[in-house]
């Protein structure tokens, strides 16, 4: 419980919105929908990162420090992900996921 | 006593030389890669024979006044373990003494003939290489002290022998006899690897040293029955001497040394008539006190021997192809070597047929090798091997006409040039175990002399064969040798062998036989004559004399069918009922194994392979509901 | 309901709606919008825990940096008032199953685990030269060593991202 809002509502809320990305990253073609689908699953990670450090854990700050890194990750993984997609898209010119199968065995 | 560790150079030189040659040959002019490998030779000559000098007149004999068995050089070269092991050395005794004195000499003077003999042919470093990797093998075979190196350096002996053999390997001939020659002789060898490992199972040990002494565990182990109502000491020796008939060409394993003078000439003289194939002979001797104490074994030696000899010396009358009668005509006297060994004792005078076996073994090899060599001489002259294509050549070639007639003297057996001597202790030997063999090796003496003769006389008597252009007397690279081996064959009868090589070292007294002697000389004369009259001018008497013996001349002439037997076996029964058989069993059931197991493999993976459909949700949906599944049972199934 | 539990309903009701617009809606530019809606309310989040360096961070970092990156490459990619086509119902089904089974499974699992009920008023902020030591800090609770892993992961990041986008001469 914090400041009235039990730990529950916090993780239920990552809960949500965890499938919810996991439901676009599932049926989005596009493939930066995907990547946006990707933010939203670490975002509620982040949420119960944080939400477990506060009501948990109050004198220490773990949960914010994996939060800023993944932050950073998340960076990283946006930056190279989109010069990918970019890079697919001139080549192939157009990004959906489906026709992607090059590699198939 | 001296240190004899030096001798180890003897078998480095021409390992260094082969190496050498072998691997730069390419470079440098023929002429150098013939020097350096002559000079080789030359060096490991005159060290042998300061070995022999010091072994026999220096410091050869032990306490008794008898030779001993000198380890001079021994390193461990395989440990197996703390009892077995495999090692490499040189073990000097009379035996292996005197085989490198006749080794080094005739490889020395091979060596100076190829030099003028192979002048201008293609592959002349291979050649000398070659030539070098063989003397170093055959020394190595020679002064084993262990009959696991000695199996190791017969095989060596083998290879170079194919490698010389198929030295043309563009001629079609010269392939098939090397690919022969090597696979009889592997034959053979497998039962020389049976009975090495039968024996050292038996005995423990593999070292000569200790199998030959007297409190040898050769002596006493392996004695019981074993199969046949034969021990199993007396079955390792008979197949040990497998490998010793298969490579000294003894019947019926003789069918390679006739195909093998497709090589050239100066190496059929060195390998297939002076050294290596009596490494047969060499092997039953080293082996000899062993042998002795299995009289079954050695009277097997003493058959094949003298069968083998009158067999060859049959034979060799009908051949026409100058290379192929010498060649017959070696199996004859390995075939006396053998013989003899057959019939000796061991120890003292009872030892009188081995001391005869290796007294022929050295004259034969100086004349042997003359023999050959003056063939090549003649053959470089004529461009034939035919006997048909030659005569009258005494006046082209004088000095091979001296030298080869001395030789045919010698192996004929007439007093007093070499093989008088050593034929002589032969007979006499056989004379003091039994009277029938003795006139069988009789028989193949006058026989030798006529089929000799009428080879000396079909070659440089007869018509005078018109030739394309006039035959020359050989350059002095050939010559020479020439000259150097008759004076061997000249006098090396005058050694006195029953003083230096005997069977357990001893020296005995030796004295010429009279009652041997006499009908030994006269069969040789006989022979002389028959063919003087027969060859000295052309005449139709030997054809006329072919006809009338009918079947059995036409089957000597072909050589008693032998080879047509082994095609025969190999072909019709072999490939028909064992091959064929097998090849079926590999092509439709090993085969078909394997090719069912890609079959099904292939089959199973196409219809597997729709499973990666490239779609990368749909293996995220697959991953996602495996988590989701995963927890569910870790978390509500499996709990406690 | 405290102030807290009304901004914590709000921010999460804007979580939770404006996330699955964002999975479904078929114009992508909105779907970025949309995307930015739900990052800015888990910024909110963060401030209603007190977290106010992380909430800048996220702010800046996923609101004004990601998102701006998203949509610039939305620009380079497709047009403004593209509609992209309905995903299928072969495709919406299994992953509809998936998700709402998942999120039933881990939302009965927090329902029914004890979490500690004390409160807990810690209404305080932690203060950023804590953070600032902490990330620098190689003793026990601090982050030296991960800090420099991520900057080299950025560095490699950055360094990959351009050779990738870079064109090719060939």
């Amino acid at each position: 419980m914090f400041e009235g809002v039990p730990l529950t509502w916090f993780l239920i809320t990552g809960t949500i919105m965890f499938f919810v990305g996991i439901y676009g990253f599932l049926v989005r073609k596009n493939l930066i929908t995907m990547l946006m689908s990707i933010e939203l699953i670490l975002n509620s990670v982040n949420i119960n990162f944080v939400a477990f450090n506060k009501i948990l854990y109050p004198g220490h700050l773990e949960g914010m420090f994996f939060t800023i890194f993944i932050i950073a990750v998340a960076a990283a993984e946006a930056s190279v992900a989109i010069a990918i997609i970019i890079n697919i898209y001139r080549r192939l010119v157009n990004i959906d996921v489906e026709k992607m199968n090059e590699m198939k065995y | 006593m001296i240190d004899f560790s030096y001798t180890v150079l003897i078998l480095l030189i021409p390992l260094v030389v082969f190496v050498v040659v072998g691997l730069f040959g390419n470079r440098f002019k023929p002429i150098v890669s013939g020097l350096v490998g002559t000079t080789g030779l030359f060096i490991g000559w005159v060290l042998s024979i300061f070995t022999a000098y010091n072994y026999f007149f220096v410091s050869g004999k032990g306490a008794e006044g008898a030779f001993v068995k000198v380890l001079a050089f021994s390193m461990r070269w395989l440990n197996l373990t703390d009892k077995l092991h495999i090692d490499m050395g040189v073990l000097l005794d009379p035996i292996s003494v005197m085989m490198l004195i006749v080794i080094t000499t005739v490889s020395f003077m091979v060596h100076l003939y190829s030099i003028g003999y192979m002048a201008g042919e293609k592959g002349f470093s291979r050649f000398f290489a070659t030539l070098s990797l063989f003397s170093f093998s055959m020394l190595g075979l020679v002064v084993a002290t262990n009959i696991f190196q000695m199996y190791i350096f017969w095989e060596l002996v083998g290879v170079s022998s194919y490698l010389l053999i198929g030295f043309y390997y563009t001629k079609d001939s010269a392939v098939a006899a090397s690919k022969k020659a090597f696979i009889v002789t592997r034959f053979a060898d497998l039962g020389f690897l049976i009975g090495i490992l039968m024996l050292s199972y038996a005995t423990g040990t593999f070292d000569f040293i200790k199998l030959t002494a007297p409190d040898s565990p050769a002596l006493t182990s392996g004695q019981g029955v074993w199969f046949l109502g034969l021990s199993t000491m007396t079955w390792s020796m008979i197949f040990i001497f497998m490998g010793g008939a298969g490579k000294s060409a003894m019947f019926p394993l003789h069918i390679w040394l006739p195909d093998a003078m497709e090589g050239p000439t100066p190496v059929s003289a060195l390998i297939h008539a002076a050294t290596m194939v009596v490494a047969g002979v060499y092997l039953v001797a080293r082996l000899f006190p062993i042998y002795h104490m299995n009289a079954v074994a050695l009277d097997v030696v003493m058959y094949v021997g003298a069968f083998s000899s009158i067999f060859a010396a049959v034979v060799a009358c009908t051949q026409y192809d100058i290379k192929r009668v010498l060649a017959y005509s070696t199996m004859s006297q390995i075939g006396m070597m053998m013989f003899a060994l057959g019939v000796s004792g061991y120890g003292g005078e009872e030892g009188l047929g081995f001391m005869a076996s290796m007294f022929h073994l050295f004259t034969h090899a100086f004349f042997k090798a003359l023999l050959f060599l003056g063939a090549g001489a003649i053959i470089h002259a004529v461009h034939s091997n035919v006997m048909q294509d030659m005569g009258g050549l005494r006046k082209h070639m004088p000095i091979t006409h001296a030298t080869f007639l001395i030789a045919c003297l010698a192996i004929a057996g007439i007093p007093p040039l070499s093989g008088f001597f050593s034929k002589d202790e032969i007979l006499a030997a056989g004379h003091m175990k039994s009277m029938f063999l003795f006139i069988v090796e009789l028989t193949v003496s006058g026989l030798t002399a006529f089929y000799m003769f009428r080879l000396y006389y079909n070659i440089f008597w007869g018509k005078n064969t018109h030739y394309h252009h006039t035959p020359h007397e050989a350059p002095l690279t050939m010559t020479l040798p020439l000259m150097i081996l008759a004076l061997g064959a000249l006098f090396a009868g005058l050694v006195p062998f029953a003083s230096l090589v005997t069977s357990d070292g001893m020296p005995f007294e030796t004295h010429i036989e009279l009652g041997v002697a006499i009908p030994a000389v006269l069969a040789g004369l006989i022979g002389i004559t028959i063919a003087t009259l027969m060859y000295r001018k052309e005449t139709n008497v030997p054809e006329r004399i072919f006809n009338t013996l009918g079947g059995f001349s036409k089957a000597a002439f072909n050589k008693f069918y032998i080879d047509e037997v082994y095609l025969f076996i190999t072909k019709k029964i072999l490939f028909n009922y064992v091959s064929r058989p097998v090849a079926w069993f590999d092509r439709h059931i090993v085969d078909g194994a394997m090719n069912g197991m890609a079959y099904v493999t292939n089959e199973a993976s196409d219809r597997v392979k729709k499973l990666q459909s490239g779609q990368v949700q749909q293996y995220a949906l697959v991953f996602v509901s495996g988590a989701l599944l995963l927890a569910l049972l870790f978390i509500y199934l499996w709990t406690n | 309901m405290t102030t807290n539990q009304l901004m914590f309903a709000i921010f999460a009701a804007v979580i939770i709606i404006f996330s699955i617009l964002t999975v479904t809606s078929r114009r992508i530019l909105r779907a970025a919008t949309f995307l930015l809606f739900v990052l800015v309310a888990t910024g909110g989040m963060y401030f209603l825990l007190r977290f106010n360096f992380l909430a800048a961070i996220q702010l800046t970092l996923y609101a004004g940096g990601i998102v701006v990156l998203i949509i610039f490459s939305i620009l380079l990619t497709s047009h403004i008032g593209e509609k992209l086509e309905a995903p299928s119902v072969k495709k919406i089904i299994p992953a509809f199953i998936a998700a709402g089974f998942g999120a039933a499974l881990c939302i009965l699992t927090i329902v029914q685990h004890p979490f500690p009920q004390e409160v807990i008023s810690s209404s305080e902020r932690t203060d950023i030269r804590v953070i600032a030591k902490a990330l620098i800090s190689t003793e026990k609770f601090g982050y030296a060593l991960p800090f420099e892993v991520i900057s080299i992961l950025l560095l490699a990041a950055m360094v990959g991202a351009i050779i990738l986008a870079k064109k090719r001469k060939d």
